[in-house]
């Protein structure tokens, strides 16, 4: 086969192959969602994140506005730090309230924003200090149990 | 000096036997090892030469990837396909068909992609190469190319090793994207599963460093493996048409089980300890 021929097939293969990797990132996977280059973090501190990961949604209103970029915990306060990375065209107001929520009965779970009524906004490196932990279901079938059991010994 | 016992004495200089037996297997694979492993630094020391004369990589890239894409292309959307029908079928069990766009795309993009295109690939491409430089030690090309002061590992092995190692990685991502079309075409335009979910769920589930950046390494460590072993497979068959047979087939049994094997320990490492 000629060399002109070759080279043309072979650019297109290398093309094709590029295509395909573009194609994977963009499309499949999510390089094209929410930038997070233009973001800023703020810190929020639960007693209790459930099982909250890393990389999970950060939501207001049902809509994805940023994504949890590290879940850490503090010894000194004994409570679990989670960075919040939101993207920088939404902005929240500074008493805004987290809270962590599961998304359908057994999905996954993400961290639900509501914002408050101040004016200020929150900026880079701010602590959200209005926090609703996880719901931990095994802790609330004990309540339920606990608030039972004492119901029927107020009965009798 | 005669055994009293043939039984009794024999005992002894028969395990010694074994002994020796199994010696000489160790040391010949550490020997074969070693001249496989000298080979590929030798390939390494004189891939300059094959990037200066580029169109022999160019050339090596056309007999390896282009030749190699029907089979890659084809597969691809029927593993896809398969992977629809068989995934919706148990998804549907748990009422979470939405999901089947994640499974498909995630089981594609880690394991599938990578692995299969690099099993197609070192049967088709792999056993052509392998006999294809056994062929030319044979007919003593090779010899003849030292005689002209030409080094055969610069002009004919380093090309075809760059022309393996670059034609992997992409292979495997068409691989991939032909498998996540061809389970669109079976969940969404057959089974009817919803296309807002079936793309919305993957684009959440599939990240772009863990799972597909991590893949195209697969796949370029599988190109190294595949295109290392059919070469020296190759470069070293004994020089007759049986020997040659007898190497492209080693080629096909040895890459399988390396890229099996790679990837084992390439997922042990990349996805451990991930939720």
């Amino acid at each position: 086969m000629e060399r002109t021929t070759i080279d043309l097939w072979v650019g297109l293969f290398v093309l094709l192959g590029l295509g395909a990797i573009l194609v994977l990132a963009l499309k499949v996977g999510n390089l094209g969602g929410v930038n997070m280059s233009d973001a800023y973090s703020v810190r929020a501190g639960f007693s209790n994140i459930g099982g909250l990961k890393v990389r999970a949604p950060v939501k207001s209103a049902g809509v994805v506005v940023g994504r949890v970029s590290d879940v850490h915990f503090d010894g000194e306060r004994h409570e679990a730090v989670v960075i919040l990375k939101l993207d920088k065209q939404y902005s929240f107001s500074r008493d805004t309230s987290a809270s962590i929520m599961t998304s359908g009965l057994l999905g996954e779970q993400y961290v639900a924003l509501e914002t408050g009524g101040d004016s200020a906004q929150l900026k880079e490196g701010d602590k959200i200090k209005i926090t609703q932990s996880a719901v931990v279901l095994e802790s609330l079938i004990g309540q339920f149990l606990y608030n039972k059991a004492a119901d029927g010994g107020e009965g009798k | 000096m005669t055994p009293i016992c043939g039984w009794a004495g024999s005992m002894p200089s028969r395990l010694v036997k074994g002994v020796e037996r199994i010696g000489h297997r160790v040391i010949d694979a550490l020997w074969r090892l070693g001249v496989a492993s000298r080979f590929f630094v030798l390939i390494l020391l004189h891939s300059g030469s094959s990037f200066r004369r580029i169109h022999l990589v160019i050339k090596e890239l056309f007999s390896t990837g282009v030749l190699s894409l029907i089979i890659i292309l084809v597969s691809g959307l029927f593993v896809g396909m398969v992977l629809g029908m068989q995934g919706y079928d148990t998804l549907q069990r748990y009422g979470s068909e939405e999901a089947l766009g994640v499974m498909v795309a995630l089981s594609l993009v880690r394991e599938l992609g990578p692995v299969v295109a690099a099993l197609l690939f070192a049967s088709r491409a792999g056993s052509a190469i392998t006999a294809e430089i056994g062929l030319m030690k044979a007919t003593e090309q090779l010899s003849a190319m030292e005689m002209m002061a030409v080094n055969p590992i610069a002009r004919v092995v380093a090309p075809r090793f760059w022309a393996g190692v670059i034609s992997m990685p992409l292979l495997a991502a068409m691989f991939s994207a032909m498998g996540v079309f061809g389970g669109y075409l079976v969940g969404v335009k057959l089974i009817g599963v919803d296309e807002g979910s079936f793309w919305s769920q993957m684009q959440s589930a599939v990240d772009f460093h863990q799972d597909i950046l991590n893949g195209i390494i697969k796949s370029f460590v599988f190109g190294v493996a595949v295109t290392a072993i059919a070469l020296f497979e190759g470069y070293d068959a004994p020089p007759t048409a049986e020997g040659v047979s007898g190497a492209t087939t080693r080629t096909v049994v040895t890459s399988s089980l390396a890229i099996l094997a790679l990837d084992f320990m390439l997922t042990a490492f990349m996805f451990r300890g991930e939720g």
